[in-house]
């Protein structure tokens, strides 16, 4: 399996060869026109390139990462009417003014459904097939993760999942998966 | 308020669309859709452009299409309700003419999704949901989101993976019958069960298309309508709602919430009786961006019952001649789905079925004069359910 390409492989495999293909008709026609390799009409390559790359503002948040930076997962609740949040947010809209306090989740729970991701996003495409699943807390709080599983036939909705704090590889920082329980 | 009718609409040849830079692709809707009004661009007194985006180069795409098809200087707007822009654009002219703002406006769908290689829109759809929550970190996909319906739904009524192609069965049989559809050809289950997999459980022939394409719909005030055409047909009621952006907000993942509370606000409004919606609607157009969310439309609709859904596609009961006719334009599966332009495609399809317009082999007997479209932005995200009417509505 090894040998195996990557999604991303093939992807920048296939990009490079047709970006080598918009090269040499523009060096002999002298514009970045090609004809549709299905159709054969013409499409013009966009001579400027767009990265995206977003900065996300996570002050708040901190206490949630510096929580995971200590193997734990961290949710709020609001100290006036009760309501636990998760993904964590620091206003509840509820109550409007009050405050919310950070509490440590528990770390058993249950499947409610799964997905595994075959043909991924590009930012997604060098990792191998990934299952998604969403489990439910006892606190009544669900959550999304990435389950450590290859084969969704050997998941089951329903099934008892338990929490884990693991580094993701290979970008090499601290997130939460789901660990199936038998 | 005022009544509302539809007095033009347009529809392009969906599909991949190379062939046509986006203002001459939206041209080819609103031409169709000034033709059969008989209006003029000067009748026009705002235009609404439904338009998703990201992945196509134009930014601002409603000035863009506005000066192509001169439009300009009149007024308008880009919406964005994901894959119901197009229902947003629609309820949105709707309300401008049945308030009294202006008397005739224009909905105006068009995507242009072709001009980003798969791997970039794939990664743009899988961003629609919570970018922080779910995509940054756990990579989920459109056809991931949907798929976690399909596993919740098949584990709790035993529905299999033949069952969901046969959903696709029946909308590529009818998409083989509309020319304006990307795929015009039928398929059989064999075919879609071979088909790889996306994003477990679903298959290749389980999602709808990347596409391109342009719809335009024509509203006008009941006065303008009459002196247009002698075949209005009105707007009976528009429900629209809202889903947590985090999937993990969700009570269920057998239905859409949102769809849901959409059709209550929609059969209200069109005075319908939701114990008994076939009474009333003849043909419906539903959002199967992929095959789950066709059968979960039956039962958000109350067409069917909780977990009858997927029995009614094992019975056929979808196709002309069963309890509705669903998806005869063959569907966003094999129609095609051309994300900001859907909404108007379908109830443009929904006006030509009604005013029996459509090819032969696809037209659904039209008996009380109803037609519904359900259109779902996202994962239930955004929802939007417009029924139409041959009758003037009596409120």
């Amino acid at each position: 399996m090894s040998e195996k390409k990557t999604q991303k492989e093939i992807t920048d495999e296939e990009m490079k060869k047709f970006m080598g293909f918009v090269e040499s008709m523009k060096k002999s026609i002298g514009i970045p026109m090609v004809p549709d390799m299905k159709t054969g009409v013409a499409l013009w390559i966009d001579q400027r390139e767009l990265n995206l790359r977003f900065v996300l503002g996570v002050e708040r948040l901190k206490q949630f990462f510096n929580g995971l930076i200590e193997g734990k997962i961290l949710g709020t609740k609001c100290t006036k009417c009760g309501e636990i949040y998760f993904p964590p947010q620091v206003d509840c809209p509820k109550c409007k003014d009050s405050k919310v306090e950070w509490i440590e989740l528990s770390r058993e729970g249950t499947l409610l459904t799964f997905t595994q991701i075959n043909v991924k996003p590009y930012s997604f495409s060098h990792y191998n097939d990934y299952i998604v699943g969403i489990g439910r807390l006892p606190e009544g709080v669900n959550i999304t993760a990435w389950v450590r599983e290859s084969d969704p036939k050997k998941l089951k909705v329903g099934m008892k999942v338990k929490l884990e704090v693991v580094k993701r590889m290979p970008e090499n920082y601290y997130v939460y998966e789901w660990i199936p329980v038998e | 308020m005022r009544e509302v009718a539809i007095v033009g609409v347009g529809h392009s040849k969906f599909g991949v669309r190379n062939d046509v830079y986006m203002p001459e692709l939206a041209w080819e809707a609103i031409k169709e859709a000034l033709k059969d009004s008989g209006l003029e661009q000067k009748d026009i007194e705002y235009f609404i452009v439904s338009n998703t985006g990201g992945w196509s180069s134009e930014f601002l795409p409603a000035v863009v299409v506005g000066e192509y098809a001169g439009l300009t200087p009149k007024g308008t707007v880009r919406v964005e309700a994901a894959c119901a822009s197009g229902s947003a654009a629609v309820k949105l002219a709707y309300d401008m003419v049945a308030s009294g703002h202006v008397d005739i406006a224009m909905a105006v769908g068009i995507e242009k999704m072709n001009e980003s290689p798969t791997p970039t829109v794939v990664e743009f759809i899988g961003r629609a949901g919570n970018f922080f929550w779910e995509f940054e970190n756990f990579g989920l996909t459109f056809p991931g989101y949907y798929a976690l319906y399909a596993t919740a739904y098949m584990s709790k009524y035993n529905a299999t993976e033949e069952d969901l192609c046969k959903v696709a069965v029946k909308n590529h049989y009818y998409g083989a019958r509309n020319p304006k559809a990307q795929f015009q050809k039928e398929i059989t289950v064999e075919k879609c069960m071979s088909s790889r997999y996306i994003a477990w459980p679903l298959k290749l022939y389980d999602c709808s298309p990347i596409t391109d394409g342009s719809t335009a719909v024509i509203l006008a005030s009941e006065d303008k309508a009459k002196e247009l055409t002698d075949s209005p047909v009105w707007i009976a009621g528009i429900g629209s709602a809202s889903g947590t952006s985090n999937l993990s907000k969700r009570t269920t993942f057998t239905s859409l919430e949102a769809a849901v509370v959409a059709t209550e606000n929609a059969y209200k409004n069109a005075g319908i009786d939701h114990d008994n919606p076939l009474k009333y609607i003849d043909v419906a157009e539903v959002h199967d961006c992929f095959t789950i969310a066709e059968v979960m439309a039956y039962e958000d609709l109350n067409f069917a019952k909780r977990g009858e859904g997927i029995e009614w596609v094992r019975e056929e009961q979808t196709y002309i001649g069963g309890k509705i006719p669903i998806n005869l334009s063959g569907g966003l599966k094999a129609k095609g789905h051309p994300i900001g332009a859907t909404g108007e495609g379908m109830i443009a399809e929904l006006t030509n079925q009604l005013l029996n317009r459509v090819e032969k082999d696809r037209q659904a007997p039209i008996k009380n004069g109803y037609a519904l479209a359900h259109n779902i932005g996202g994962t239930g995200h955004y929802a939007y359910v417009t029924i139409l009417s041959l009758s003037k509505p009596r409120r």
